[in-house]
Formats: structure tokens, sequence, C-alpha cells
């Protein structure tokens, strides 16, 4: 692909996802596009690149746009951050939250499913523990194809070996042909839905614990900042927020400050994590 | 050092299993069936196996239920790694005491996150 061409894709990405193309990629665009392209009816990737130039088709948008943002995943991704969310953040909001005996967790970048799944395996498996308590988890993403793949559920023998325990698997999942069905119980505690971080946040409420690993990285300094004060004023005042391994606070906003100990998590400054 | 005990009977899988575990930091031995593993276990027990389903000789479900009625028997930690990819088998070899199941075929990945699973290498993030 040519670099003007490159950079329509790449204004196009920016404005519409946040997301920041480099040139780097330019490969990749390619191989994500083409299969747009003959889904229009495009003769080549040139031509639906003109035609992109001119008034185009919404739908065409969106199915672009999609088709460029990546969707990396697996499940218990890093064994480190699930770890962290049973024994530190369970714990403590075990017993913040012991009259209300609720939690409202969100995903903010649920993909294919993986971690939202993985966080409602761990939740039922503390059930035992937790006695009459609700969970609401609520994984957003993006990509309209990625999130009705996240609702089936369904996965390949590789998908399934990555990071989960086999006694998971067998508790959680039925073997249909060679792939992997995940149970309706643990579906039915996930609700999924179409949001873009750019947009407002404060119809999605209150969250008790947010996960946004690995999306920031794909947005520019500006966008970072901005998407990370708007979900501190999604958070509650003693929530946590996961971010992923190669990601920090530091430099993007003075509204969320890295808790002791506990790498890639965060909460509010002026919150109980932090010793005055 | 960790040791590892890779058990068998395909030469080119042990190669490939050698080179993952081995880059993982553990010292590793083969055993091409069930009883030459039984054999290795008596001279001394590994950290981890990890154990092929079909195998002559000895199978490695016969092995594992041999092995964990042994004196310290109960010490490896137990990797199944096989073709055998249904729930029936999966069941069988947990009540049997394994510890982890792996359906080939595996990558050095998968590898990685079943022996982070089972305690014997710290999870690296």
């Amino acid at each position: 692909m040519n670099l003007i061409h490159f950079d329509i894709y790449q204004q196009l990405l920016k404005e519409k996802s946040g997301l920041v193309l480099s040139t780097d990629k330019s490969y990749l665009l390619e191989s994500r596009l083409s299969p747009i392209a003959k889904k229009w009816n495009f003769e080549t990737l040139d031509a639906m690149t003109i035609a992109l130039q001119g008034v185009p088709d919404q739908k065409l948008v969106v199915d672009i746009v999609e088709a460029m943002t990546t969707n990396e995943t697996s499940f218990f991704r890093d064994t480190r951050p699930f770890d962290m969310f049973k024994d530190h953040v369970m714990k403590y909001m075990k017993e913040a939250r012991s009259d209300k005996k609720s939690l409202r967790i969100w995903c903010a970048a649920a993909s294919s499913g993986q971690e939202p799944y993985t966080l409602a395996m761990i939740l039922k498996e503390l059930e035992p523990q937790m006695p009459g308590w609700r969970f609401d988890i609520v994984a957003t993403d993006i990509s309209h194809d990625i999130l009705d793949q996240a609702r089936q559920g369904i996965y390949s023998q590789f998908e399934v070996q990555r990071g989960m325990p086999i006694t998971l698997l067998m508790k959680y999942f039925t073997q249909v042909e060679e792939k992997w069905h995940i149970s309706q119980d643990i579906k039915n505690m996930v609700k999924y839905d179409y949001f873009n971080l750019l947009d407002s946040m404060s119809a999605l409420g209150q969250f008790d614990i947010i996960f946004c690993r690995n999306v920031l990285i794909y947005f520019d300094q500006p966008t970072k900042g901005a998407v990370l004060d708007k979900m501190a004023r999604q958070i509650t005042p003693d929530g946590f927020l996961f971010l992923g391994g190669a990601e920090t606070v530091i430099g993007l906003t003075d509204n969320f400050k890295a808790v002791p100990d506990q790498r890639g998590l965060y909460g509010i400054p002026t919150g109980p994590h932090f010793a005055a | 050092m960790k040791s590892c005990l890779v058990v068998d009977d395909s030469r080119v899988v042990r190669k490939v299993a050698r080179r993952i575990v081995e880059d993982l930091g553990f010292s590793c031995e083969e055993a091409e069936d069930g009883q030459k593993a039984y054999e290795h276990c008596q001279g001394g027990m590994p950290d981890i196996i990890l154990l092929d389903w079909n195998m002559p000789i000895m199978s490695g479900i016969e092995f594992l239920e041999k092995l964990r009625a042994m004196d310290n028997g109960d010490s490896p930690k137990v990797v199944f790694c096989t073709t055998e990819n249904d729930m029936s088998h999966i069941q069988r070899a947990i009540q049997a005491g394994a510890n982890e199941y792996i359906m080939k075929p595996f990558d050095s990945e998968i590898i990685q996150s079943k022996f982070v699973q089972v305690g014997v290498l710290n999870s690296s993030e």
C-alpha cells in the first residue's frame, strides 16, 4: 500500500476510534482490509480507498474501523492480574461491599470475550465463600463482529489452553466436535455492549472495578489521558483500575495512582488504597 | 535447577519438548514409555513430568497410577500432553492424579502457562 493511501486509513482510524496506526503496521493494513474490499465488491483495495475519499457508506467505514482494531487476547492473559483480582481486589471488596453484596465490573476492551469470561469463572469459583452476592460484568468493545464472537463463547482447542487451568475447562466448557463452548451459567454473568472509549461514559454508570488492559497503548498521549480522566469519573472512590503490564498513568492523568506493590493496579489518589 | 522428565514414544516430540523446557530453565531427562519413566522415578523424583498417553509397554495413565502409589510419588507435578482431547480422557487423567492436561498440538506458550499453573514456574508478565 502506498503511503498516501496509508494516511487516509490512519486519519480515518484516529478520527473514529482514537487509535494510532504507526507506519510499520502498513503490512497489517493490507491483510486486514483486503477481506473488507472483497465483502463490499471492490475489485481492488485501491478501489475501496478511492471510494472512501468520496461519500462512503457509513457501514463500510464501520467495517474498516473494526478490521483495523486489534483483537489479541486469551483466557487468563498474563496470570498475575487475575491473581491480583482474586487475592487483593476481591478480598478488599468482600469486606468493603459486605452490606451491599454487589459488584459492578467493566471490561473496557472485551474483544472475543476471554477476559470477561475469565473474571466470571473466578467469581463463580468464589461464590461459595460469598453467598447472596450479585456480580455484574459489563463487557464492551468497538468491534461488532468481535462482540458477536464473544457472545457465542466458542473457542478453539488452542484458545482454551492458553492460560486456563484444566479444572476450569472441565467445569465450565462443553466440547462440541473440535470446539469448546462456554457454559450458559458463565455467559449469563456477562453483558456485552458496543462502546467506543472516545464517547461519553456517563451513561455506563458507576463501576467498582475496571479492566482496561492493553488498550491505551494504541492511543496517542492526549487521548490516553482523556480516557483515563473519564474512567476516573465512572469508578467508585475505592474502586480499582487494571491496566496492561506495559501501561502507566504517569504523565497522563493525576486522577489515578498506582497501588503500591500491585503492578498494573490503580486507584483514585484520595481513596483508601493510599496512606494519607 | 528444577528437573523435567519428558515421557513420549516419539523422538521428535521429546526433542521439541526438551527444547521448550530447557528454554524455561529446566534440566531435562527423557523416557520413551511408562516403564522407563517408572524406572527413572525409582532412581529419583523429577520436579515435573510431561506425560504422553498412548505408548507401548506401559501407557501414560498406567504409569501415573503406579507413580502416585510410590513412596514420595505425590511429589512430582504431572502434566499430560497427548492427542487424546475428549472430556472423558481429561477426567480420567485428573482422577488418576494428573495436575494439568495439554491437548496436542502444543507450543511453548501453552507449556509455559501450564508450568506456571502447577507452580513449578513463576509467572513472567
